[in-house]
Protein backbone atom coordinates (compact mmCIF):
# COMPACT_ATOMS: atom_id res chain seq x y z
CA UNK A 1 0.00 0.00 0.00
CA UNK A 2 1.50 3.47 -1.01
CA UNK A 3 0.94 6.43 1.74
CA UNK A 4 1.65 10.26 1.31
CA UNK A 5 2.63 11.90 4.28
CA UNK A 6 2.71 15.05 5.58
CA UNK A 7 5.36 16.71 8.44
CA UNK A 8 4.40 17.93 11.27
CA UNK A 9 3.80 13.94 11.67
CA UNK A 10 -0.03 12.92 13.07
CA UNK A 11 0.11 10.13 15.24
CA UNK A 12 -2.83 8.50 13.58
CA UNK A 13 -1.02 8.26 10.06
CA UNK A 14 2.05 6.75 11.51
CA UNK A 15 0.04 4.12 13.40
CA UNK A 16 -1.48 3.09 10.20
CA UNK A 17 2.03 2.02 8.56
CA UNK A 18 2.30 -1.73 8.40
CA UNK A 19 5.79 -3.44 7.27
CA UNK A 20 6.26 -3.43 3.35
CA UNK A 21 4.57 -0.42 2.70
CA UNK A 22 5.21 2.12 0.59
CA UNK A 23 5.91 5.73 1.69
CA UNK A 24 6.46 9.05 0.22
CA UNK A 25 7.33 12.33 2.88
CA UNK A 26 6.15 15.87 1.74
CA UNK A 27 7.15 18.63 4.10
CA UNK A 28 10.18 19.21 6.21
CA UNK A 29 12.80 16.06 7.43
CA UNK A 30 15.85 16.65 9.23
CA UNK A 31 19.96 15.08 8.93
CA UNK A 32 21.22 13.36 12.43
CA UNK A 33 23.88 11.06 12.16
CA UNK A 34 26.35 10.08 15.34
CA UNK A 35 27.41 13.41 16.73
CA UNK A 36 24.14 15.13 16.03
CA UNK A 37 22.39 12.05 18.07
CA UNK A 38 24.89 12.35 21.04
CA UNK A 39 24.98 15.92 21.13
CA UNK A 40 21.21 16.02 21.05
CA UNK A 41 21.43 13.57 23.75
CA UNK A 42 23.65 15.25 25.98
CA UNK A 43 21.42 18.85 25.49
CA UNK A 44 17.76 17.16 26.29
CA UNK A 45 19.38 15.72 29.87
CA UNK A 46 21.23 19.00 30.48
CA UNK A 47 17.46 20.54 29.95
CA UNK A 48 18.87 22.69 26.86
CA UNK A 49 16.95 23.64 23.89
CA UNK A 50 17.50 21.87 20.50
CA UNK A 51 17.61 23.63 17.28
CA UNK A 52 15.09 21.14 15.66
CA UNK A 53 12.07 19.53 16.97
CA UNK A 54 12.71 15.93 17.37
CA UNK A 55 8.63 15.17 18.24
CA UNK A 56 6.28 14.63 15.34
CA UNK A 57 9.44 15.14 13.70
CA UNK A 58 11.20 12.99 10.68
CA UNK A 59 14.79 12.18 11.59
CA UNK A 60 17.24 11.58 8.26
CA UNK A 61 20.38 8.86 8.97
CA UNK A 62 21.91 10.86 6.09
CA UNK A 63 25.58 12.60 5.96
CA UNK A 64 24.59 14.93 3.16
CA UNK A 65 26.83 15.88 0.23
CA UNK A 66 26.47 20.03 0.03
CA UNK A 67 27.31 22.87 -1.87
CA UNK A 68 27.18 26.39 -1.53
CA UNK A 69 25.69 27.83 -4.66
CA UNK A 70 24.94 31.54 -4.96
CA UNK A 71 25.19 31.96 -1.28
CA UNK A 72 22.67 29.44 -0.95
CA UNK A 73 23.25 25.69 0.53
CA UNK A 74 21.75 22.76 -2.20
CA UNK A 75 22.45 18.98 -1.36
CA UNK A 76 24.50 17.68 -3.97
CA UNK A 77 23.90 14.29 -3.05
CA UNK A 78 21.99 12.98 0.06
CA UNK A 79 21.04 9.29 0.33
CA UNK A 80 20.81 7.06 3.82
CA UNK A 81 23.58 6.04 6.09
CA UNK A 82 24.05 3.00 8.18
CA UNK A 83 21.27 3.16 10.93
CA UNK A 84 22.57 0.62 13.01
CA UNK A 85 25.06 2.90 14.36
CA UNK A 86 22.47 4.85 15.89
CA UNK A 87 20.86 1.94 17.85
CA UNK A 88 22.38 2.83 21.11
CA UNK A 89 21.13 6.79 20.56
CA UNK A 90 17.70 6.31 18.91
CA UNK A 91 15.92 5.06 22.46
CA UNK A 92 17.36 7.62 24.03
CA UNK A 93 15.74 10.54 22.04
CA UNK A 94 12.66 8.04 21.02
CA UNK A 95 11.60 8.12 24.45
CA UNK A 96 11.02 11.72 25.14
CA UNK A 97 8.78 12.43 21.95
CA UNK A 98 4.95 11.37 21.65
CA UNK A 99 5.28 10.47 17.64
CA UNK A 100 8.66 10.31 15.06
CA UNK A 101 9.36 8.53 12.26
CA UNK A 102 13.54 7.73 11.13
CA UNK A 103 14.72 7.61 7.29
CA UNK A 104 17.83 5.44 7.16
CA UNK A 105 19.10 2.14 5.89
CA UNK A 106 19.80 -1.56 6.74
CA UNK A 107 16.95 -1.82 9.66
CA UNK A 108 17.62 -1.16 13.39
CA UNK A 109 17.97 -3.63 16.35
CA UNK A 110 15.10 -4.87 18.99
CA UNK A 111 15.58 -2.27 21.42
CA UNK A 112 14.83 0.63 19.15
CA UNK A 113 11.40 -1.95 17.13
CA UNK A 114 10.64 -1.57 21.20
CA UNK A 115 11.26 2.03 21.64
CA UNK A 116 9.42 2.68 18.43
CA UNK A 117 6.21 1.04 19.77
CA UNK A 118 3.26 3.15 19.93
CA UNK A 119 4.91 6.32 18.07
CA UNK A 120 6.99 5.94 15.78
CA UNK A 121 8.26 3.89 12.44
CA UNK A 122 11.47 3.17 10.64
CA UNK A 123 11.13 3.98 6.95
CA UNK A 124 14.14 2.30 4.92
CA UNK A 125 15.83 4.09 1.42
CA UNK A 126 17.43 2.37 -1.43
CA UNK A 127 21.22 3.00 0.26
CA UNK A 128 23.85 4.67 -1.77
CA UNK A 129 21.02 6.66 -4.06
CA UNK A 130 22.06 10.08 -2.94
CA UNK A 131 21.54 11.80 -6.26
CA UNK A 132 17.88 10.16 -6.44
CA UNK A 133 17.64 11.58 -2.93
CA UNK A 134 19.13 15.23 -3.81
CA UNK A 135 16.30 15.48 -6.39
CA UNK A 136 13.42 15.62 -4.24
CA UNK A 137 14.86 18.09 -1.82
CA UNK A 138 13.82 21.14 -3.12
CA UNK A 139 15.42 23.49 -0.46
CA UNK A 140 17.84 23.64 2.66
CA UNK A 141 16.25 25.63 5.39
CA UNK A 142 18.42 25.67 7.99
CA UNK A 143 21.65 23.75 9.14
CA UNK A 144 22.65 23.71 12.47
CA UNK A 145 26.01 22.37 14.74
CA UNK A 146 28.53 23.34 11.89
CA UNK A 147 31.34 22.50 13.87
CA UNK A 148 30.49 18.57 13.62
CA UNK A 149 31.67 19.05 10.46
CA UNK A 150 29.12 18.82 6.95
CA UNK A 151 27.91 14.76 7.11
CA UNK A 152 27.75 15.19 10.90
CA UNK A 153 25.70 18.62 10.99
CA UNK A 154 22.33 18.54 11.22
CA UNK A 155 20.71 19.72 7.95
CA UNK A 156 17.10 20.44 7.34
CA UNK A 157 15.35 19.99 4.19
CA UNK A 158 12.04 20.77 2.87
CA UNK A 159 11.28 17.78 0.47
CA UNK A 160 8.59 16.94 -2.19
CA UNK A 161 7.30 13.42 -2.39
CA UNK A 162 10.83 12.03 -0.75
CA UNK A 163 11.28 8.53 -1.56
CA UNK A 164 10.07 5.54 -2.25
CA UNK A 165 10.54 4.35 1.45
CA UNK A 166 9.71 1.19 2.53
CA UNK A 167 8.37 0.35 6.35
CA UNK A 168 10.96 -1.30 7.83
CA UNK A 169 9.87 -1.20 11.55
CA UNK A 170 6.15 -0.46 12.23
CA UNK A 171 4.58 1.53 15.29
CA UNK A 172 3.16 -2.46 16.30
CA UNK A 173 6.60 -4.14 17.30
CA UNK A 174 6.81 -5.81 13.76
CA UNK A 175 10.20 -5.67 11.56
CA UNK A 176 10.55 -6.67 8.17
CA UNK A 177 14.46 -7.24 9.04
CA UNK A 178 13.77 -9.51 11.33
CA UNK A 179 12.25 -12.05 9.60
CA UNK A 180 14.66 -11.91 6.83
CA UNK A 181 17.17 -12.29 9.82
CA UNK A 182 16.10 -15.26 10.61
CA UNK A 183 15.68 -16.83 7.46
CA UNK A 184 19.54 -15.69 6.70
CA UNK A 185 19.79 -17.45 10.18
CA UNK A 186 18.76 -20.51 8.98
CA UNK A 187 19.97 -20.38 5.48
CA UNK A 188 23.69 -19.87 7.16
CA UNK A 189 23.11 -23.24 8.85
CA UNK A 190 22.58 -24.97 5.89
CA UNK A 191 24.95 -23.36 3.50
CA UNK A 192 28.00 -24.19 6.34
CA UNK A 193 26.99 -27.61 5.94
CA UNK A 194 27.18 -28.13 2.61
CA UNK A 195 30.28 -26.53 2.29
CA UNK B 1 58.00 12.49 -19.35
CA UNK B 2 55.17 12.80 -16.93
CA UNK B 3 55.04 16.29 -14.95
CA UNK B 4 53.13 17.81 -11.35
CA UNK B 5 49.84 19.35 -12.94
CA UNK B 6 49.19 16.47 -14.80
CA UNK B 7 49.46 14.01 -11.77
CA UNK B 8 47.33 16.92 -9.95
CA UNK B 9 44.51 17.38 -12.49
CA UNK B 10 44.51 13.45 -13.54
CA UNK B 11 43.86 12.48 -9.79
CA UNK B 12 41.21 14.74 -10.23
CA UNK B 13 39.87 13.58 -12.95
CA UNK B 14 39.60 10.18 -12.28
CA UNK B 15 37.90 11.00 -8.92
CA UNK B 16 35.12 12.93 -11.07
CA UNK B 17 34.60 9.81 -13.72
CA UNK B 18 34.67 7.07 -10.45
CA UNK B 19 31.82 9.68 -8.31
CA UNK B 20 29.85 9.92 -11.06
CA UNK B 21 29.49 6.59 -12.98
CA UNK B 22 30.49 3.55 -12.75
CA UNK B 23 32.65 0.85 -14.97
CA UNK B 24 31.04 -1.31 -17.52
CA UNK B 25 31.46 -4.34 -15.80
CA UNK B 26 30.13 -3.22 -12.61
CA UNK B 27 27.06 -1.74 -14.78
CA UNK B 28 26.49 -4.90 -16.75
CA UNK B 29 26.49 -6.73 -13.52
CA UNK B 30 23.70 -4.05 -12.07
CA UNK B 31 21.71 -4.59 -14.73
CA UNK B 32 21.63 -8.46 -14.30
CA UNK B 33 20.22 -8.66 -11.14
CA UNK B 34 17.86 -6.30 -11.78
CA UNK B 35 16.74 -8.33 -14.71
CA UNK B 36 17.09 -11.80 -12.46
CA UNK B 37 15.86 -10.72 -9.74
CA UNK B 38 11.95 -11.94 -8.83
CA UNK B 39 12.05 -10.51 -5.41
CA UNK B 40 9.65 -7.46 -5.81
CA UNK B 41 11.15 -5.20 -2.72
CA UNK B 42 14.42 -6.44 -3.81
CA UNK B 43 13.96 -5.48 -7.54
CA UNK B 44 12.35 -2.06 -6.47
CA UNK B 45 15.65 -1.67 -4.44
CA UNK B 46 18.05 -2.32 -7.65
CA UNK B 47 15.35 -0.28 -9.81
CA UNK B 48 16.23 2.83 -7.69
CA UNK B 49 20.19 2.02 -7.79
CA UNK B 50 20.03 2.00 -11.96
CA UNK B 51 18.08 5.24 -11.87
CA UNK B 52 20.17 6.90 -9.26
CA UNK B 53 23.29 6.20 -11.50
CA UNK B 54 21.57 7.49 -14.23
CA UNK B 55 20.96 10.85 -12.65
CA UNK B 56 24.29 11.08 -11.41
CA UNK B 57 25.73 10.57 -14.80
CA UNK B 58 22.83 12.96 -16.20
CA UNK B 59 22.81 15.48 -13.24
CA UNK B 60 27.05 15.35 -12.74
CA UNK B 61 26.89 14.83 -9.17
CA UNK B 62 28.27 12.14 -6.99
CA UNK B 63 25.98 9.00 -7.01
CA UNK B 64 26.42 8.46 -3.56
CA UNK B 65 26.82 11.40 -0.42
CA UNK B 66 29.13 8.99 0.56
CA UNK B 67 31.71 10.06 -1.84
CA UNK B 68 34.99 8.06 -0.24
CA UNK B 69 37.68 7.66 1.62
CA UNK B 70 40.68 8.45 -0.83
CA UNK B 71 42.25 5.47 -1.59
CA UNK B 72 44.55 5.58 -4.43
CA UNK B 73 46.88 2.96 -6.16
CA UNK B 74 50.17 4.17 -7.90
CA UNK B 75 52.12 2.04 -10.49
CA UNK B 76 55.68 3.19 -11.50
CA UNK B 77 57.32 1.56 -14.49
CA UNK B 78 61.16 0.87 -13.69
CA UNK B 79 62.33 3.26 -16.65
CA UNK B 80 59.71 6.32 -15.63
CA UNK B 81 62.02 9.50 -14.36
CA UNK B 82 60.16 11.37 -11.98
CA UNK B 83 61.61 14.90 -10.42
CA UNK B 84 58.97 16.13 -8.82
CA UNK B 85 56.72 15.90 -5.45
CA UNK B 86 54.42 12.55 -6.76
CA UNK B 87 53.24 12.63 -3.18
CA UNK B 88 52.44 16.38 -3.47
CA UNK B 89 50.52 16.31 -6.68
CA UNK B 90 48.28 13.29 -5.74
CA UNK B 91 47.40 15.51 -2.30
CA UNK B 92 47.09 18.37 -4.35
CA UNK B 93 44.36 16.59 -6.48
CA UNK B 94 42.66 15.04 -3.59
CA UNK B 95 42.19 18.81 -2.08
CA UNK B 96 41.09 19.72 -5.72
CA UNK B 97 38.31 17.45 -6.43
CA UNK B 98 36.97 17.60 -2.92
CA UNK B 99 36.50 21.37 -3.24
CA UNK B 100 35.35 21.40 -7.15
CA UNK B 101 33.71 18.33 -8.10
CA UNK B 102 33.21 19.02 -4.85
CA UNK B 103 33.68 15.55 -2.42
CA UNK B 104 32.18 15.40 0.90
CA UNK B 105 34.97 15.78 3.68
CA UNK B 106 34.87 12.07 4.91
CA UNK B 107 38.46 12.34 6.75
CA UNK B 108 38.32 12.83 10.28
CA UNK B 109 41.08 12.76 12.77
CA UNK B 110 40.38 9.47 14.70
CA UNK B 111 40.45 9.94 18.26
CA UNK B 112 39.05 13.73 18.05
CA UNK B 113 37.10 13.28 15.22
CA UNK B 114 37.76 16.85 13.87
CA UNK B 115 37.28 17.32 10.51
CA UNK B 116 39.71 18.88 8.39
CA UNK B 117 37.35 19.38 5.46
CA UNK B 118 39.21 18.65 2.75
CA UNK B 119 40.37 14.41 2.50
CA UNK B 120 43.65 15.50 3.93
CA UNK B 121 45.43 14.38 7.32
CA UNK B 122 47.54 11.75 8.63
CA UNK B 123 47.87 8.62 5.80
CA UNK B 124 45.04 9.86 3.56
CA UNK B 125 45.03 10.16 0.77
CA UNK B 126 46.13 6.68 0.96
CA UNK B 127 48.91 6.05 -1.52
CA UNK B 128 49.96 2.28 -2.01
CA UNK B 129 52.79 2.51 -4.44
CA UNK B 130 53.97 -0.69 -6.47
CA UNK B 131 56.76 -0.98 -8.59
CA UNK B 132 56.48 -2.61 -12.22
CA UNK B 133 58.06 -3.11 -15.31
CA UNK B 134 57.74 -0.10 -18.68
CA UNK B 135 57.92 3.37 -18.56
CA UNK B 136 54.45 4.77 -17.45
CA UNK B 137 52.75 5.53 -14.47
CA UNK B 138 48.97 4.24 -13.46
CA UNK B 139 47.14 6.41 -11.52
CA UNK B 140 43.61 4.57 -9.89
CA UNK B 141 41.23 5.60 -7.76
CA UNK B 142 38.91 4.20 -5.15
CA UNK B 143 36.80 5.93 -3.23
CA UNK B 144 35.90 3.40 -0.61
CA UNK B 145 32.99 4.26 1.74
CA UNK B 146 32.47 3.74 5.38
CA UNK B 147 29.26 1.46 5.52
CA UNK B 148 30.74 -1.51 3.74
CA UNK B 149 34.67 -0.99 5.35
CA UNK B 150 32.95 -0.88 8.52
CA UNK B 151 31.68 -4.50 8.10
CA UNK B 152 34.87 -6.35 6.37
CA UNK B 153 36.81 -8.32 8.28
CA UNK B 154 39.92 -10.36 8.60
CA UNK B 155 41.13 -13.59 9.95
CA UNK B 156 44.60 -15.09 11.51
CA UNK B 157 42.84 -18.85 10.06
CA UNK B 158 45.53 -22.28 10.74
CA UNK B 159 47.19 -23.94 8.13
CA UNK B 160 45.00 -26.71 8.73
CA UNK B 161 41.89 -24.55 7.84
CA UNK B 162 42.04 -23.89 3.96
CA UNK B 163 39.01 -25.64 3.28
CA UNK B 164 37.00 -23.29 6.04
CA UNK B 165 37.74 -19.86 3.67
CA UNK B 166 34.80 -20.21 2.08
CA UNK B 167 32.85 -21.01 5.58
CA UNK B 168 34.72 -17.35 6.72
CA UNK B 169 33.69 -15.93 3.71
CA UNK B 170 29.86 -16.49 4.03
CA UNK B 171 29.81 -15.38 8.03
CA UNK B 172 31.23 -12.45 7.55
CA UNK B 173 28.49 -11.64 4.54
CA UNK B 174 25.60 -12.77 7.12
CA UNK B 175 27.14 -10.82 9.47
CA UNK B 176 27.42 -7.45 7.19
CA UNK B 177 23.60 -8.38 6.55
CA UNK B 178 21.97 -5.02 4.60
CA UNK B 179 24.75 -2.25 6.20
CA UNK B 180 27.14 -2.20 3.38
CA UNK B 181 24.28 -1.37 1.13
CA UNK B 182 24.15 -4.77 -1.50
CA UNK B 183 24.06 -6.11 -3.99
CA UNK B 184 28.09 -6.30 -2.69
CA UNK B 185 31.10 -7.30 -4.40
CA UNK B 186 33.77 -9.19 -2.16
CA UNK B 187 37.64 -8.58 -2.52
CA UNK B 188 39.15 -11.92 -0.64
CA UNK B 189 42.77 -11.44 0.23
CA UNK B 190 44.50 -14.99 0.84
CA UNK B 191 47.85 -15.32 2.36
CA UNK B 192 50.84 -12.85 2.64
CA UNK B 193 51.34 -10.92 6.46
CA UNK B 194 48.38 -9.88 8.41
CA UNK B 195 48.27 -6.21 6.61
CA UNK B 196 49.01 -7.97 3.01
CA UNK B 197 45.74 -10.26 3.45
CA UNK B 198 43.72 -6.47 3.61
CA UNK B 199 45.97 -4.61 1.01
CA UNK B 200 45.44 -8.03 -1.50
CA UNK B 201 41.39 -8.41 -0.40
CA UNK B 202 40.94 -4.26 -1.32
CA UNK B 203 43.41 -4.68 -4.79
CA UNK B 204 41.02 -7.49 -5.43
CA UNK B 205 38.27 -5.10 -6.32
CA UNK B 206 40.02 -3.25 -8.69
CA UNK B 207 39.78 -6.06 -11.15
CA UNK B 208 36.98 -6.48 -14.01
CA UNK B 209 33.68 -7.99 -11.66
CA UNK B 210 32.57 -10.37 -15.05
CA UNK B 211 35.95 -12.56 -14.61
CA UNK B 212 35.76 -15.34 -11.84
CA UNK B 213 37.10 -18.45 -11.70
CA UNK B 214 36.02 -21.65 -10.64
CA UNK B 215 36.86 -21.02 -7.11
CA UNK B 216 35.64 -17.73 -6.98
CA UNK B 217 31.86 -18.65 -8.76
CA UNK B 218 31.83 -21.60 -5.88
CA UNK B 219 32.00 -18.73 -2.60
CA UNK B 220 29.87 -16.55 -4.46
CA UNK B 221 26.99 -19.15 -5.12
CA UNK B 222 27.15 -19.96 -1.26
CA UNK B 223 26.99 -16.48 -0.44
CA UNK B 224 23.47 -16.26 -2.66
CA UNK B 225 22.33 -18.57 -0.63
CA UNK B 226 21.64 -16.35 2.31
CA UNK B 227 19.12 -14.56 1.16
CA UNK B 228 20.17 -11.06 2.76
CA UNK B 229 18.70 -9.46 -0.83
CA UNK B 230 19.67 -5.74 -2.00
CA UNK B 231 19.80 -3.41 1.08
CA UNK B 232 18.85 -6.59 3.50
CA UNK B 233 15.38 -6.47 2.75
CA UNK B 234 15.57 -10.38 1.20
CA UNK B 235 16.33 -11.45 -2.08
CA UNK B 236 18.13 -14.02 -4.45
CA UNK B 237 21.18 -11.38 -5.12
CA UNK B 238 23.04 -10.25 -1.87
CA UNK B 239 26.73 -10.31 -3.88
CA UNK B 240 27.73 -9.64 -7.34
CA UNK B 241 31.11 -11.20 -7.58
CA UNK B 242 33.80 -12.35 -5.37
CA UNK B 243 37.38 -11.52 -6.32
CA UNK B 244 39.86 -13.42 -4.49
CA UNK B 245 43.78 -11.84 -4.58
CA UNK B 246 46.74 -14.53 -3.43
CA UNK B 247 49.73 -14.04 -2.15
CA UNK B 248 52.75 -16.12 -0.10
CA UNK B 249 52.88 -16.36 3.05
CA UNK B 250 54.48 -17.42 5.78
CA UNK B 251 54.27 -21.64 6.90
CA UNK B 252 53.01 -21.24 10.12
CA UNK B 253 49.98 -18.50 9.33
CA UNK B 254 46.88 -18.39 6.82
CA UNK B 255 45.83 -14.76 6.58
CA UNK B 256 42.51 -14.39 5.30
CA UNK B 257 40.75 -10.93 4.77
CA UNK B 258 37.39 -10.15 3.46
CA UNK B 259 37.00 -6.35 2.37
CA UNK B 260 33.57 -5.55 1.16
CA UNK B 261 32.15 -3.05 -1.48
CA UNK B 262 29.17 -1.55 -2.27
CA UNK B 263 27.11 -1.81 -5.15
CA UNK B 264 28.62 1.43 -5.82
CA UNK B 265 32.15 -0.11 -6.77
CA UNK B 266 33.42 3.02 -8.00
CA UNK B 267 37.18 2.48 -9.60
CA UNK B 268 39.05 4.60 -12.21
CA UNK B 269 42.65 4.44 -13.61
CA UNK B 270 44.64 6.56 -16.09
CA UNK B 271 47.94 5.77 -17.70
CA UNK B 272 50.43 8.58 -17.91
CA UNK B 273 53.72 8.56 -19.81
Amino acid sequence: MEHYIQTPLNREDILRLKIGDIVYINGEIFTARDEAHMRAIEFMSEGKELPVEFNRGVVYHCGPLMKMEGGKWVAVSAGPTTSARMNKLAPKILEKVEVMAIIGKGGMSREVIEALKGKGVYLAYTGGAGALAAQTIKKVKAHHWEDLGMPEAIWIFEVENFGPLIVGIDAHGNSLYEGINKEVEENFKKIIESL
Amino acid sequence: MVEYEQVVNTVYDLFYRAETSLSEDVVRALKNAYENEENPVAKSNLEAILKNIDASGKLKVPMCQDTGLPVIFVDIGRELCIDFDLKGAIIEGVKKATKEIPLRPNAVHPLTRKNPGNNIGMHIPQINVDLVEGDSLKLTVMPKGGGSENVSAMKMMLPSQVDQIPKFVVEVVKNAGGKPCPPIFLGIGIGSTFDGAAKLAKKALLRDVSVMDEYETKILEAVNKLGIGPMGLGGDITALAVLVELGHCHTASLPVAVNIQCWANRKASAILK
